[in-house]
């Protein structure tokens, strides 16, 4: 066929940093042939702000708005790993009311990180009306948690030994209110999107993740479990007061787009059923530990705790050399292993494909530039 | 043919008042097309749309008309010059001359031709020519993605469109738009030929890239495709011909299964226009509702399954209308 020394080209395709599905400001070098993807490269760094060095530079309270600004859509988890880490440091008890509100509003936030993914995963798949209905939906988790925190999406809540505020009638009524509101939208989600014909064709069977392929790039989240292993930080190495509730993890069976689909949406019921739990067993008492130091100066040491967030494990690795400084701050994020496996899952697909796994790994950009 | 024994100068003047009103109508109904859509859109997510700008904001869209005929023309690097610019003409002449057959009333037509569906289908198959040229002009990778798949897209989909339609060809026995109204007198086309209006829907809705087929332009893979590279009244006219190319698919739909003009009380002119307006309803309905689906599955779902229906009914029409 090539006898007219007709060459064989590359046509490669830069996809983003700035395109309407690349979630920010992440930048994927296509390599195709025709619309068949041969090379995927994600060339990630357009977000960089250097919050782990930042950390080199504040005292432990100034570090903490930090936290918001990671991973902003489940920012409430960030804040909770990292005070967990402080407090594990300077050997601080959160008191139970406190840790039930942080339990509370953490899985709110996850709730809305997950709705804003559904609409904005549909959206890459075409569908543009379901993108408003969930916004919709969030839209009341985002005033009960104006309410509480003052902030809408950059949440700085949480403080080292407890919350600064504590809930009141008006919130639990509207925690109970909203969620029987989500629950009525179930039957919806599934009869509108997950039944529908073209959406079933776009997900099955696409971007598959065995699990092999999961522990070999290091996932977790729902791209853990989508493929059937039952890893959830909240399970496997509880934290906070989560062992007091009954949930389970929802996992998916064959690892493709539409598992790790359906995982995300059984979690925010999930989600649901723990909130309803803590809202009927919270205690009364103090909001925050008696004692919390003004000078933060731990000693010399270092500690590790993890959260699970929306989209995985997230880890607050502290180094601390006795100044009021911390000498060096880890953050391990989720969405950056989750990226990782793109260039091995995204060839021999369609650009359409790839947009639909790009969007089931629910990268955070800002999160992986940190 | 009476236009011929008519004396010239009548003849001209009739086909600049016919111009005339085209160009008018077309201007006219892409407005309230797009402004349609918005109120439309809005309604189904949960918003009231464009306020602001008169009575529910009906003149929203004149407004952006306005807006649009003061942005800047850009011109990207190295572009192929003339085709660049000769796209968005290409792409707005047929859907003009398309208006020549379709019959608005039972007089209100500017020339009944004996080949009526034929012209319009063959004018339609120009815009893939248009958009190929845009996509292939803008220098622009992702609006050569667009055209390309434009292309593969109008071809596959232009043959079951034409074979449905020809089963209602033989049933009337002519290609002219004003007999098939004409043979719909007693009931519509609709009644007896229901897998055919299906099957049309389907075709016209790809054939006028409208969602869940709008591959050429999927926003969230070719960001805008074809017209990626187009700005100001440019773009305009792409998004001008999307929706009059709507509303003569709507037309042939109303013409070839809703009875064209006829319907009780009303004047025909305003059974025509309900009944086009509701077949773009159901199209904006499907755009809003759906999720988009992909190529290989689009052009699957052409050639294995809406063409072996299309042949199977205009077999089955073709052998009904021998045994009657």
């Amino acid at each position: 066929m090539l006898e007219r020394g007709l060459e064989e080209k590359r046509y490669v395709l830069n996809l983003g940093p700035q395109h309407p599905s690349t979630h920010g400001v992440l930048r994927v070098e296509l390599e195709l042939e025709g619309e068949f993807i041969t090379k995927a490269d994600p060339d990630i760094g357009y977000g960089h702000r250097g919050h782990e060095h930042m950390a080199e530079n504040r005292t432990y309270q100034q570090y903490l708005p930090n936290m918001g600004r990671v991973d902003y859509l489940h920012a409430l988890a960030y804040n909770q790993g990292y005070c967990m880490a402080v407090e594990k440091l300077i050997g601080l008890e959160v008191p139970e009311r406190g840790e039930f509100i942080r339990v509370i509003t953490a899985e709110l936030n996850r709730i809305a990180s997950h709705l804003l993914w559904v609409g904005a995963y549909l959206m890459d798949l075409g569908a543009f009306t379901p993108f408003l209905y969930c916004f919709d939906d969030r839209e009341n988790i985002l005033d009960l948690l104006d309410y509480l925190t003052g902030s809408r999406l950059t949440y700085c809540f949480y403080r080292f030994g407890g919350v600064p505020v504590d809930i009141d009638d008006d919130f639990t009524e509207g925690c109970r209110k909203f969620i029987k509101r989500l629950r009525s939208r179930w039957a919806d989600y599934d009869n509108l999107v997950t039944k529908n014909v073209i959406f079933i064709n776009r997900t099955r069977d696409v971007g598959v993740i065995t699990k092999e392929q999961c522990l070999k790039y290091g996932l977790t989240g729902p791209m853990v479990r989508g493929s059937g292993i039952p890893y959830d930080i909240r399970k496997s190495e509880p934290y906070s007061v989560y062992p007091r509730f009954d949930f389970e993890i929802p996992l998916g069976e064959r690892g493709d787009v539409m598992d790790r689909y359906l995982v995300r949406l059984r979690e925010m019921e999930q989600s649901l059923r723990i909130i309803e739990q803590a809202l009927d067993q919270i205690p009364g008492g103090p909001i925050m530990a008696e004692k919390v130091p003004k000078r933060i100066k731990p000693a010399n040491g270092e500690v590790y705790a993890a959260v699970e967030t929306a989209r995985g494990e997230f880890g607050c690795f502290i180094v601390s050399n006795g100044d009021l400084k911390p000498y060096r701050i880890k953050l391990r994020v989720p969405s950056f292993g989750n990226l990782s496996i793109l260039p091995e899952i995204a060839v021999d697909t369609l650009v359409a494909d790839l947009v639909a796994i790009l969007g089931s790994i629910d990268v955070v950009v800002p999160e992986i530039d940190r | 043919m009476e236009s011929i024994t008519q004396p010239a100068a009548v003849s001209l003047l009739g086909m600049v008042a016919g111009l005339i009103g085209v160009i008018t109508l077309v201007a006219v109904n892409a407005l309230f097309l797009i402004w349609m859509e918005r109120k439309v859109s809005a309604h189904m997510q949960l918003r009231p749309g464009p306020m602001e700008v008169g009575w529910h904001g009906a003149i929203q869209t004149i407004a952006d008309a306005l807006k649009l005929l003061g942005k800047e023309l850009i011109t990207p690097k190295d572009v192929d010059r003339w085709v660049y610019l000769a796209a968005p003409i290409v792409i707005f002449l047929p859907v003009l001359l398309s208006f020549l057959v379709i019959p608005f009333s039972q007089n209100l037509v500017i020339r009944d031709m004996n080949v009526g569906i034929l012209l319009i289908l063959a004018f339609a198959a120009l815009t893939v020519l248009a958009i190929l040229m845009a996509g292939w002009a803008s220098n622009n990778k992702y609006s050569v993605l667009g055209a390309i798949r434009s292309v593969a897209q109008n071809v596959a989909y232009e043959i079951p469109l034409l074979i449905t339609l020809m089963s209602i060809i033989l049933m009337v026995g002519s290609f002219s738009l004003v007999d098939i109204v004409n043979a719909q007198n007693r009931f519509w086309f609709v009644l007896v030929q229901p897998v055919a209006f299906i099957l049309y829907i389907t075709c016209a809705t790809a054939e006028t890239n409208r969602a869940p087929f709008d591959l050429p332009e999927a926003e969230s893979e070719l960001v805008a495709g074809f017209h990626t590279e187009y700005s100001g009244m440019r773009f305009a006219l792409f998004f001008l011909a999307e929706y009059t190319n709507m509303f003569i698919v709507s037309a042939i739909a109303t013409v070839f299964f809703l009875g064209g003009w006829h319907g009780p009380f009303l004047p025909g002119i305003v059974w025509f226009f309900l009944k086009v307006y509701f077949v773009i309803f159901l199209i904006m309905w499907f755009r809003w509702t759906f999720p988009r689906v992909r190529f290989d599955q689009l052009i699957t779902f052409a050639w294995k399954i809406l063409i072996p229906l299309a042949f199977a009914n205009l077999i089955i029409t073709a052998f009904i209308m021998k045994l009657r």
